[in-house]
């Protein structure tokens, strides 16, 4: 069965109400997404006039390859055999978890060093290898902070976003026992030579994957630090972990994904490393690993063809830049969605994959501003994937929702009800307006009735309420009229 | 021009003088106003919601209501609103089981615009000979801006304001945090992303926010006077109306 790992998007309201609270978490969330979004506007500044038409050729690729995904796979995968890569299929979490675990039991394995990956987090990879005796240890520095936190990444990008330097050094000082100077340099340093010492004791080193390219059956992993290409060339196993969803039919749609996901992501022209693995070492290699597996994952993701709008969703090439723009994200963080796929795309992907049951609220934690939508490069519909979820959770999602939800749909359908009856009516809708006006007039002046009416005083929780000017504008267009006569 | 105004629940019930603004405004550039009274809601609350079904039967009845209005010579919908608008704007697809009535919501939305979108893009209108004395800055409304790419036409309007000084802000298009029933679903992170704004608002020293959209100024204003700021909150038909106000 498709799985989140750790998914605990059910306790969406209470978390999400802790970190408003966190004043020190907004703080950083806001500066990172200051930040980020001018240098992803200068990087796109620069080739202004190609954008949209990248854009546009860029979501026209993943919409014919995701029409086409089942041939597309079935040639990645030849193609990859003949470069002599395993290639391993997994219809789940769990079974992409065994198939890993047996490969590191084949090479007799006693130590893994990851590169920073997604899917691994989503199958929860390094949870089930900890099981069985391995050690893990992440080399993305952003993801080795959240390890050694015992976290999980609340940024699909930058997995540390929540922690300031501060909360960074005081991580460091206390899992590794001494003392360590304040500053970024001094700080990078002593992570690296932890990870060093890691990275030459690996069997097996873990990355993700950006890009399986169908035609070469090669793949490519985009870095930042360079610990990808020590997590691939020291130890002799090299295990990518892909979601389905990833691929691309030729090399030379490359050029255009490359020259987007940087810019859209972290504002950089091109990502540092550009990783292209075309199999494991052939004489006359002298290094390299000897054995490449490609483990490719379902997890629930088949399920979403079947819509032409919701497999929209699949299209997503995990460049972050709606987590950036998200004016809701700002204000709670990832950690809140309660899922390794937090803000606009975990809104949507989340619930789609580990089920309504397990995420109902997601869908409905967003203003439908559509910030998102505008920013994405691949041109993913998230509001009006939303809106579709929204309608399948309240008119069809009966037994699939959620606590919380399932409250909220108690109070909301009737309620909708009535209100699509009185809107009908233009004779009822003049009668409950005036009575809506009456009430609002009142709730303006005292707080007494809003026990009551709940909505109300989940309004003024944080608002004031707003006071009518007096009669409608009906009224006053009928008095103007007769006094015209 | 025979114009029809769709007026809104929200400006018919709560901000009846954004309603009149509107009226007054389209007669100055030659319009013949006219008001159906029979108008209910565009049927965004429940559609927004996720209660699709709730919210075909009144837009479907909005779509007739509005298409019989064309069929008997009627030129342009106006709606002082952004997000009504683009609801207009989007009800064929919500339609799309009935196909006839589908096609009408598609001819209904042909003849809709938003007010600023109508007097610039329409009308080709953009000085109203309006006086306001005092510094304002805008808050682009989200369906406005990114459903209709309304932006420019409000600042056009503005800029020809006798004493008017308009201040940008940085965050002018971030999300107020309304979100219709995410508001009162989520008021914590909504009031949180109300704040995110006002302190720039706050900051700028301006004496009104102003933006197109009533459901956006509800929620700001409401903030706004939960934090005891003096800044009012204003919409762009209220200021535009205006021959000679100042703050």
């Amino acid at each position: 069965m498709s799985t989140i790992h750790d998914i605990r998007s059910s306790h969406f309201k209470s978390d999400a109400r802790e970190a408003i609270a966190n004043v020190e978490l907004r703080g950083a969330l806001a500066r990172a997404q200051e930040q980020s979004n001018s240098k992803r506007d200068r990087a796109i500044q620069r080739i202004a006039d190609d954008w949209e038409s990248m854009r546009d050729q860029a979501s026209a690729i993943k919409t014919w390859t995701l029409e086409n995904l089942g041939e597309q796979l079935e040639l990645f995968e030849r193609n990859a055999v003949k470069n002599g890569i395993q290639v391993h299929w997994a219809e789940d979490a769990e079974n992409a978890c065994r198939l890993v675990n047996e490969i590191c039991a084949d090479a007799e394995a006693r130590s893994v060093i990851k590169s920073k990956s997604m899917v691994t987090e989503e199958i929860g990879l390094n949870h089930t290898l900890e099981a069985a005796g391995l050690e893990v240890v992440e080399s993305d520095l952003g993801e080795w902070i959240v390890q050694i936190a015992g976290e999980t990444p609340s940024h699909i990008v930058a997995p540390a976003i929540h922690h300031t330097r501060e909360s960074i050094h005081r991580l460091f000082e206390e899992t590794l026992g001494r003392k360590i100077p304040t500053d970024a340099e001094s700080m990078t340093m002593v992570a690296r030579e932890v990870l060093r010492q890691a990275f030459l004791r690996a069997d097996v080193g873990i990355t993700g994957v950006n890009y399986l390219v169908a035609e070469t059956g090669s793949f490519l992993v985009l870095e930042n630090e360079g610990n990808q290409r020590l997590t691939t060339s020291l130890p002799r196993v090299h295990i990518a972990v892909s979601g389905i969803e990833k691929i691309v039919p030729r090399l030379a749609d490359l050029d255009l994904f490359l020259r987007m996901i940087g810019r859209s992501g972290t504002g950089q022209v091109v990502t540092t490393y550009q990783n292209l693995f075309c199999g494991p070492r052939r004489s006359p290699d002298e290094d390299g690993p000897r054995d490449m597996h490609m483990v490719l994952v379902d997890n629930g993701r088949t399920k979403l063809l079947a819509s032409e709008k919701r497999r929209q969703t699949l299209q997503c090439i995990r460049c972050g830049a709606c987590l950036n723009i998200c004016p809701v994200y700002r204000q709670i963080g990832g950690h809140a969605y309660g899922s390794v796929y937090p803000g606009p795309i975990g809104s949507i992907f989340t619930p789609q994959v580990a089920g309504l049951h397990k995420a109902s609220q997601l869908p409905f934690a967003s203003s439908l501003c559509g910030a998102c939508k505008d920013v994405c490069p691949v041109k993913i519909d998230i509001p009006g994937i939303l809106l579709d979820l929204r309608e399948e959770i309240a008119e069809h999602g009966e037994g699939q929702r959620d606590q919380e939800t399932e409250l909220k749909m108690k109070r909301e359908s009737p309620a909708f009800r009535r209100w699509s009856s009185l809107m009908q009516s233009p004779r009822k809708y003049r009668m409950s307006g005036a009575l809506v006006r009456t009430m609002a007039l009142i709730a303006s002046h005292t707080s007494l009735f809003d026990r009551f009416i709940p909505p109300l005083s989940a309004w003024r929780s944080t608002r004031s309420v707003p006071r009518p000017e007096g009669g409608s504008f009906r009224a006053r267009w009928r008095r103007r009229t007769e006094a015209n006569r | 021009m025979r114009v029809q105004l769709f007026v809104t629940c929200l400006v018919d019930q709560f901000r009846p003088s954004v309603g009149e603004a509107t009226v007054e405004i389209l007669e100055r550039c030659g319009c013949t106003v006219e008001f159906d009274d029979r108008q209910t809601c565009c049927g965004q609350p429940a559609f927004n919601s996720g209660h699709h079904e709730e919210a075909k039967a009144v837009v479907a009845r909005t779509i007739d209501l509005l298409a019989e209005w064309l069929d008997e010579g009627g030129d342009a919908i106006v709606c002082p609103s952004g997000s009504c608008s683009a609801m207009i704007a989007h009800s064929s697809e919500l339609l799309a089981d009935d196909p006839v009535r589908s096609e009408k919501a598609r001819r209904v939305a042909e003849r809709t615009w938003e007010l600023t979108q109508f007097l610039i893009d329409e009308m080709k209108i953009d000085d109203l000979e309006s006086s306001w004395k005092g510094t304002i800055t805008l808050h682009d409304a989200c369906h406005g801006l990114r459903d209709l790419g309304i932006r420019d036409q409000p600042r056009r309007l503005l800029a020809k304001v006798k004493g008017l000084e308009v201040k940008e802000c940085a965050s002018c298009d971030r999300c107020c945090g309304f979100g219709g029933t995410f508001s009162v679903n989520y008021p914590l992170i909504s009031g949180a992303m109300a704040d995110d704004k006002i302190e720039e608002i706050d900051a700028s020293g301006v004496d009104a926010v102003v933006s197109g959209d009533v459901s956006c100024l509800m929620q700001l204003e409401g903030r706004l006077q939960a934090t005891n700021s003096r800044v009012k909150a204003l919409h762009l038909a209220q200021l535009l109306v205006e021959r000679d106000a100042g703050s």
